[in-house]
């Protein structure tokens, strides 16, 4: 829905749709009045993974009392925000309910324009922060999300105009370095645990395929992956081997498809890389020689924008407000909900 | 209850295997699928949907960040759940558990399911065998239609 002329003031951003219950106050230059993380890390660490229902719960514990700190820490009354964004897909439906509830109430209560913000919207305009230390991403740049949920290749033309390029066959990559962590006898959260043993492994010791490397297409698989590591544990490979040759494969692969990506749309500036498997130094590096070697600036959001949180969706929230869209306080979140779905200005 | 042990050489096996019980499967019916990490399960369940929605290209990703994944197949709806995320049995009701039901449900990492396994479920239980390509998947339950499989 396309609003009247927006008053640029504060804008409250609302995270909630996995397992970070998150909460940020962003100026509308993007500058972070205040911000707040809280990882549900340990909650789930009993079970081996995020239950969505504690998700749920958790994020209904916290999330009240992480706002009225974040909106206190950032000087801004509620009635002087001018503008409310949370996180409404896709993701676990609970968390979604509680957190695009939470702020829907908010902005009926004071008369406040609200945004239904998709989470891989959020991410893909996270690198064109004014502040970002490399500078902000200029469109058409590519974007490689890499996360426990999600595995996509994108090609961001500007606000609203996405295509995706390739996406997962079967496992996100951050599922495939949780499982195969997992596989290891390695704790969650699987990823940094993995990344620590590998450091001391050879990651030329287990052969391992390169999933879909040479294939036509961006699109990604990661299932064999998986079972491929099954199999190197049962045959006895030391573990530290098998997870740095794990991660030494799962680097190749990204950097297969984001290679491609990068011939796909040559018209591209840059490669963003977002996405909490992004925080591995690994895949990094992979992607950085890919991007370097494709003419394109390389551009990986500091880790804590990196992973879930609530700047990069306030900042989604005032592209959309700038460009004079907001959405209705009936929107109904949305488990799924592609990037090519939405719409542009 | 009569089982039935099969050596799967390859994938091609398991494929063929889950294209068979697709035919014969029908709503209401529950496909439990166990096996450690690296099994097939996900395989199976994937050329069970591919055979039963005729569509060889069907995407299938892995719904164990979702926990459900549905779809609408010719003869009706079909959800395939991994549990591997659920602590128990009590948050199946979020995941709309008995609605799912209506339908064929495939669901990996069944152990979650508890007392709340269907009796009449077919269980298909894979285990890597001695070459790395090869399963071993011991089916029982559809004691009408397992002579079939």
């Amino acid at each position: 829905m396309a609003g009247q002329g927006w008053a640029p003031g504060p804008v409250l951003g609302i995270e909630t749709s996995c397992d970070e219950t998150a909460a940020a106050v962003l100026a509308p230059d993007g500058a972070v009045l205040a911000e707040a993380v809280l990882s549900q890390e340990r909650e789930h660490a009993r079970f081996g993974g995020v239950v969505p229902e504690i998700a749920a719960r958790a994020h209904l514990a916290h999330l009240p009392g992480m706002v009225a700190r974040v909106l206190d820490r950032a000087g801004v009354a509620p009635r002087g925000l001018a503008g409310i964004a949370a996180t409404s897909g896709p993701g676990l439906i609970g968390g979604l309910i509680v957190g695009s509830g939470f702020g829907k109430g908010l902005a009926l209560a004071h008369g406040i324009p609200f945004v239904a913000v998709n989470h891989l919207e959020a991410h893909a305009l996270s690198a064109t922060l004014p502040w970002l230390a490399e500078g902000p991403a200029e469109p058409p740049y590519l974007l490689l999300l890499v996360s426990g949920g999600h595995s996509q290749c994108v090609a961001v033309a500007g606000l609203g105009r996405y295509r995706l390029l390739g996406t997962t066959l079967d496992d996100a990559v951050g599922e495939a370095f949780d499982k195969a962590a997992k596989l290891l006898g390695l704790p969650w959260p699987g990823g940094p645990a993995l990344e620590r043993l590998a450091e001391g492994g050879d990651p030329a010791a287990v052969p391992l395929p390169r999933p879909m490397a040479g294939r036509e297409g961006c699109d990604f698989s990661f299932s064999g992956l998986k079972t491929a590591v099954a199999q190197a544990v049962a045959k006895g490979f030391a573990a530290a081997d098998i997870a740095a040759s794990f991660q030494a494969a799962a680097a190749a692969a990204l950097a297969d498809r984001a290679g491609r990506a990068a011939a796909m749309v040559p018209e591209a500036t840059a490669l963003v890389v977002a996405g909490g498997v992004a925080a591995n130094r690994r895949v990094r590096a992979a992607l950085e020689q890919v991007a370097a070697a494709a003419g394109l600036r390389f551009l990986a959001p500091p880790p804590r924008l990196c992973t879930d949180n609530a700047v990069m969706v306030a900042w989604a929230g005032i592209r959309r407000l700038s460009a004079g869209l907001s959405d209705p306080l009936d929107h109904a979140p949305r488990p799924r909900w592609p990037l090519a779905e939405l719409g542009a200005p | 209850m009569e089982s039935r042990t099969l050596h799967l050489p390859d994938l091609a096996a398991t494929e063929a295997l889950a294209a068979r019980v697709a035919a014969l499967a029908r709503p209401g019916d529950a496909i439990l699928l166990s096996g450690p990490l690296g099994a097939g399960k996900s395989a199976f369940a994937r050329a069970f949907l591919r055979a039963a929605a005729n569509d060889p290209a069907l995407e299938v990703p892995s719904p164990t960040f979702t926990l459900v994944q549905s779809y609408d197949l010719p003869r009706g709806p079909a959800h395939h759940f991994d549990l591997w995320r659920l602590s128990g049995p009590a948050d199946l009701a979020e995941l709309g558990w008995e609605e799912a039901r209506a339908g064929i449900v495939l669901v990996e990492w069944p152990e979650r399911l508890a007392a709340l396994a269907p009796p009449d479920a077919l269980r298909v239980a894979l285990s890597p065998a001695a070459e790395e390509t090869a399963r071993e998947a011991v089916l029982s339950g559809w004691p009408d239609r397992i002579g079939r499989l």
